[in-house]
């Protein structure tokens, strides 16, 4: 019997702790991260649990309310969106365990609203990732949206700036998603994936659709951070407290590049989008650029967690240049990276977390050699999944560029490739050189600080995801099989 | 808005309105299933009810009307009635939101769905008046001009 | 090419409602004034969304007793105008998040104006 509801009761769990959790905060303030952790372990069991039920029966439709299709809102869990809904709540499930000392130290009586707002957050994203109809997709992206604005803005002193700007470009970019959709309803009539995907192929020329799509890739693209439309990442990720970023950044831009798969896959179809204008390559050659500045900007910074938000600019890249690919190995390829960033960028985030705890920064240019003898189990993590982002093999992050890039050979795109080859060049340098000031003695200096240095590991309870996410990077490299294997029976063809 | 003295013009005006705009908003929330209406603009009009009580007359005025700590819960339980009336659709063994399966008894299925939908009317006012007083409550919060 | 005007002034309306909305936007230095460019602009897509749901010759979707069930097409669209409802109610959210965080900044910053927020915070 539950089978049948669990699209429906991964979303509505999210619901229940976000009434749950300001009932019981105003009366214990400090139950609140502990409900959050227990919401998200029942939403990562429930998503793991349907995902195994999906590999056996097929997807699910969920008709909210009792009414039909064309009629009624729905929710579709095929292996899509199956999926996205399992890495996004297991990488939660992992971050809130670490903000329990978090919470105590960076924003002390705020425990309830922060709370609250991550499970709205959550709400949020995992609607938009299950739904399957148009209008509710745009309610679900401000659901999420605006919780976000609120994560971000409960952080240091200049956040709620950064906080404001995004606000801005993010709401104008759902407005221009919505106009998107007024277009399409106008011409066909509903608002349903499904039934909209079936009559779409008449339309094709008609100017409304092709506005239509070009407004509705240019309104998710500011949400996914696609190159130009980047501008409100660094700050927002920098100055948001240490479990707000790594909640915001493995997830947020992953659903948005999501909405696009959806869109140019499965609503449009591959021939439709390029029938009257090249979105496709165009897409591509944008992923191109940002891959390629998101890293040289990467390089030039000092500070850890703004460095880790241009990193992020350059991997959605990867993840928009495997989507206009448009062939299996670059589906393929570009969703193992979303799994593998969410992952790596998590474990990351934690780990600037880490070091804030116990050194009250993570300025890159004040690291020394005493950290490896202070924090050992956080910098084996970093080194992990540092080693991945770069793309060596057996880790993660090598398997996922591995299929990106035998998805631009079998398009025979040279150039995408010579991008994909240089920005993991690029992305040694800017992580090797934190490696190199860890761990190589450095000979010119005393060598007391190394020798001096104490272990003064951070707790249990934050040590323990990032040690997870970093041990999952070796698990997932070396499974890498079976997931692409999996990965190829979602393709749409 | 430095008020050395407040205006009676303005406090009897705004006393003597702001029952009937409440009425006209519970008035909008009920019929909102059969005529233009519904939660969200009934919700509005209630709040516009309390808000200009808390324009005209200041704080120490308004706070026998809505305490200030009383929106929370306020709108918690806006969303509980919503949120309660799916669950029960869904323990009763429909879809979630499916009124057909609430357990009225001895009414024919289209009345049932009349109900269900006019409880989460109410649930949605309750909720949207209380979060659009809590806003304002926040932006006066320590200003000493009321 | 008057008829391509006036035959679609609502559109133009749209149109021209988004301009202002996007050039309070770019162009206006207070955050207060960019925050208002924002609401004009979602108040454009309201309009156009609006302005398809009407018909020559319908009436209002209010069930009337004088027309048969089969002659349903003679009410208006009302599909847009509660899709509508919703928008209007996220608007209105994301003007109370965008406010509050314009007193946060100021409480902070004591300056609403961005050539002086961006010298301040570097």
């Amino acid at each position: 019997m539950i089978d049948s509801h669990l699209p429906a009761l991964i979303a509505l769990t999210f619901v229940l702790f976000s009434i749950l959790i300001p009932i019981f905060g105003l009366w214990k303030p400090k139950s609140s991260q502990p409900l959050a952790v227990l919401g998200s372990g029942i939403a990562s069991v429930l998503s793991l649990y349907a995902f195994a039920t999906y590999l056996q029966t097929g997807s699910i439709r969920y008709f909210f309310g009792g009414w039909e299709p064309p009629v009624g809102i729905e929710f579709v869990y095929d292996g899509l969106s199956g999926f996205f809904v399992l890495v996004i709540n297991v990488v939660a499930f992992f971050v809130f365990i670490h903000s329990r000392k978090v919470a105590r130290t960076e924003y002390p009586g705020k425990e309830m609203p922060y709370f609250a707002l991550a499970m709205l957050a959550l709400l949020g994203f995992n609607g938009m990732i299950l739904t399957g109809d148009l209008f509710n997709l745009y309610v679900f992206l401000e659901i999420s949206s605006l919780a976000s604005y609120g994560l971000i803005a409960i952080g240091s002193r200049p956040a709620p700036y950064a906080a404001f700007r995004y606000l801005i470009i993010g709401t104008a970019g759902g407005t221009l998603y919505l106009l998107g959709v007024g277009f399409l309803y106008t011409v066909t009539g509903t608002l349903n994936i499904i039934d909209m995907a079936a009559m779409l192929p008449t339309f094709a020329t008609n100017t409304a659709v092709v506005a239509a799509l070009v407004l509705m890739v240019v309104g998710i693209g500011v949400k996914a951070a696609l190159f130009p439309l980047h501008g409100w990442l660094p700050d927002s990720y920098t100055f948001a407290s240490s479990s707000s970023s790594a909640l915001i950044a493995p997830i947020g831009t992953k659903v948005a590049a999501y909405i696009l798969f959806r869109i140019v896959f499965y609503l449009f179809g591959v021939e439709l989008t390029d029938a009257v204008a090249p979105i496709t390559t165009v897409i591509g050659v944008l992923a191109a650029i940002g891959i390629l500045y998101g890293s040289i900007m990467a390089i030039a910074q000092t500070e850890m967690k703004r460095m880790l938000a241009y990193s992020s600019v350059s991997q959605i890249g990867y993840i928009i240049m495997g989507l206009s690919l448009a062939n299996p190995l670059g589906f393929a390829g570009a969703l193992l990276h979303v799994l593998n960033h969410a992952v790596m960028k998590a474990c990351l985030f934690l780990v600037a977390g880490n070091l804030r705890m116990k050194e009250g920064h993570s300025d890159i240019s004040k690291f020394d050699d005493s950290y490896r003898k202070k924090y050992p189990w956080t910098m084996a993590s970093f080194s992990v999944a540092a080693i991945s982002m770069v793309g060596l093999p057996p880790l993660a992050g090598f398997f996922s560029k591995w299929y990106l890039a035998l998805g631009t050979i079998d398009n025979e795109n040279w150039i995408f490739l010579a991008v994909i080859l240089i920005s993991s060049l690029l992305n040694a340098v800017y992580f090797f050189r934190i490696l190199e000031k860890v761990y190589m003695m450095n000979p010119k200096k005393d060598q007391k600080e190394a020798a001096d240095a104490k272990r003064n590991e951070v707790s249990f309870s934050m040590m323990f995801p990032t040690s997870v996410l970093a041990i999952a990077l070796i698990v997932i490299g070396f499974a890498n099989a079976a997931i692409v294997g999996i990965l190829f029976n979602i393709f749409p063809m | 808005m430095r008020r050395q003295d407040e205006s009676p013009i303005v406090v009897l005006g705004s006393r003597l309105l702001s029952p009937y705009i409440m009425l006209f908003g519970l008035y909008v929330i009920f019929f909102g299933h059969y005529s233009p209406g519904g939660g969200f603009q009934g919700g509005t009009l209630l709040a516009a009810s309390v808000l200009l009580i808390r324009l005209a007359g200041g704080r120490r005025v308004s706070r026998l009307q809505i305490q200030e700590f009383a929106t929370t819960p306020l709108a918690v339980f806006g969303v509980i009635i919503y949120f309660s009336t799916g669950l029960v659709a869904m323990i009763m063994g429909g879809y979630f939101l499916d009124y057909e399966m609430l357990p009225f008894t001895g009414m024919e299925p289209a009345m049932v769905r009349y109900w269900g939908i006019l409880i989460i009317e109410v649930g949605i006012g309750l909720a949207v008046m209380a979060i659009l007083v809590m806003i304002y409550d926040n932006m006066v919060k320590g200003e000493d001009y009321a | 090419m008057l008829d391509f005007f006036l035959g679609h002034y609502a559109y133009w309306f749209v149109i021209i409602l988004m301009c202002v909305g996007l050039y309070g936007i770019l162009f206006k230095k207070n955050l207060v004034k960019k925050t208002i460019g924002l609401a004009i602009f979602q108040t454009s897509v309201v309009l156009y969304f609006v302005s398809i749901a009407s018909k020559w010759g319908a009436t209002v979707p209010v069930k009337d007793s004088n027309i048969p069930v089969e002659q349903a097409a003679n009410y208006l669209n009302p599909l847009p105008h509660t899709l509508m409802l919703t928008a209007i109610v996220v608007g209105v959210a994301t003007l109370g998040v965008a406010f509050t965080l314009i007193m946060a900044i100021y409480n902070r910053y004591e300056t609403l104006d961005e050539q002086e927020l961006l010298e301040k915070i570097q």
